[in-house]
């Protein structure tokens, strides 16, 4: 049989996703057997900093009883020196049972599933997926209302936003309503909307938040980062208007959910946090049983 | 009685004893179809080009003559993504011995290089690049890029 990779949200069809959100749902309810990776060992492999998805995956691996070696940003660097992905992979197949990559370079995670001879799970290669952020963003979702049939919100950096661009594909299998809100220059790409639009994914473009906002059933907000603007003046311009405020949820709907796939900076109100529609901390806290789901999927 | 296509072909290149003619490219594309089979000033094979050669179906069209080689199947289905009408013909002994079409292949390997910087195979690892062809474009297996056009300024 074929190794059960992770690799891309675009590789899961729509029963796989359900799957494996269902095996979340119970791990949540701690329906688990907490021994079920006793023995097992995950190589955590990351040649760039990202404390939380490394702490995550490896807060699930110890939950299930398994085991990590976790090699941090500089010393997977160091390891690396000169060496090709493809043999460090090859190496550190035979260290572990499976494989968490995280990569600045698009593709890594696929190609060291093409050299590895164990599972390999992508936590994010450079702008490329991130399958595990969109796993637990549908997750949360799905907590609350069943994702057939809602009307969601994406707003902020929606050209650069990899966690909005495959949570969009992602939603293409459902049948959801896209608005996209974002700043000049930093709309949807034109390929990622006519692919989604083909999948019969209907998606309508706003302006201004206010236009949407007491329509929708999800709010998911991205970093619009600094970097993208020529001077401070514009972005901060642009930042201020796109900032979630409690005001700006005054005739939200009752059941509206904001979620954000942290760290924010000012994009929310911290006014926001204690409303019943903040849910970006329980988003981040449902990494991990998502996570055990991946593991127990790919381990065994 | 000689073909239109002969009787063009007899102006303007010469009849080759072995090797490949690939006729009906769309006008202009010869020195792409060249450049896509990788010929350079420096390999080998004797190469006769015709361009803008009128057809009766086509309009115009371009041919290429290669001595001594016959094209493998992947070869010649690259020629499909740059012109899709284009028919080979094997010629051995100064007969047509095999006549096809091309088919646009599913998939490419180690023909162009992909245009994202960030992609992982545009780095010295052991891989050579890789798209499926899809209906919009070249999508890279690695990174999720899509090569709309100018598919020929891509190439490695
Ligand atoms: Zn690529």
């Amino acid at each position: 049989m074929a190794t059960k990779h992770i690799i891309s949200i675009g590789d899961f069809d729509r029963k796989e996703i359900d799957h494996l959100l269902d095996h979340a749902a119970q791990i949540d309810k701690k329906k688990y057997d907490d021994n079920a990776l006793r023995g097992k060992i995950l190589a955590v492999l990351f040649f760039e900093p990202s404390t939380r998805t490394r702490m995550s995956f490896e807060s699930a691996m110890a939950r299930l009883g398994g085991t990590s070696l976790s090699v941090g940003s500089v010393e997977a660097c160091s390891m690396a020196k000169g060496e090709t992905l493809a043999d460090t992979i090859r190496v550190v197949s035979g260290y572990a049972d499976a494989i968490v990559i995280r990569h600045p370079k698009e593709g890594a995670a696929r190609l060291a599933g093409e050299f590895a001879t164990v599972p390999v799970i992508n936590a994010g290669d450079g702008a490329g997926q991130h399958p595990s952020q969109t796993l637990l963003d549908l997750y949360t979702i799905r907590q609350t209302m069943p994702i057939d049939g809602i009307e969601i919100a994406l707003i902020g950096d929606l050209r650069y936003g990899r966690t909005a661009h495959s949570l969009a594909s992602a939603l293409s299998l459902y049948n959801v309503r896209l608005h996209t809100i974002s700043p000049k220059g930093l709309e949807l790409p034109a390929t990622l909307a006519a692919s989604l639009a083909k999948k019969g994914m209907e998606i309508i473009e706003h302006d201004n938040i206010k236009d949407v906002i007491d329509s929708v059933d999800v709010l998911y907000v991205t970093r619009i980062q600094r970097e993208r603007f020529p001077d401070s003046a514009s972005y901060f311009n642009v930042a201020s208007s796109y900032r979630i405020t409690p005001e700006i949820l005054t005739n939200a709907k009752k059941h509206l959910i904001v979620l954000h796939p942290l760290p924010r900076v000012d994009e929310i109100d911290a006014r926001l946090d204690e409303s019943p529609h903040a849910r970006y901390f329980e988003q981040s806290r449902n990494g991990v049983p998502v996570r055990m789901a991946m593991l127990m999927q790919v381990l065994q | 009685m000689m073909t239109e296509s002969e009787e063009n072909e007899g102006l303007l290149v010469r009849r080759i004893k072995n090797g490949t003619v690939i006729d009906h490219i769309d006008g202009g594309e010869a020195l792409n179809v060249v450049k896509i089979l990788g010929i350079t000033g420096t390999t080998q094979e004797a190469l006769s080009i015709a361009t803008n050669v009128p057809s009766r179906n086509m309009g115009r069209k371009d041919i290429v003559k290669l001595t001594n080689r016959e094209l493998s199947k992947e070869e010649v289905d690259r020629i499909a993504l740059i012109s899709p009408r284009a028919t080979i013909n094997i010629i051995r002994n100064f007969k047509v011995c095999e006549k096809k079409g091309v088919e646009i292949p599913i998939q490419i390997e180690g023909l162009v290089r992909c245009p994202n910087p960030g992609c992982i195979s545009n780095t010295n690892e052991p891989i050579r690049s890789r798209f499926r062809v899809l209906p919009e474009g070249l999508h890279c297996c690695y990174c999720d890029w899509v090569i709309t056009r100018d598919i020929t300024g891509h190439i490695i």
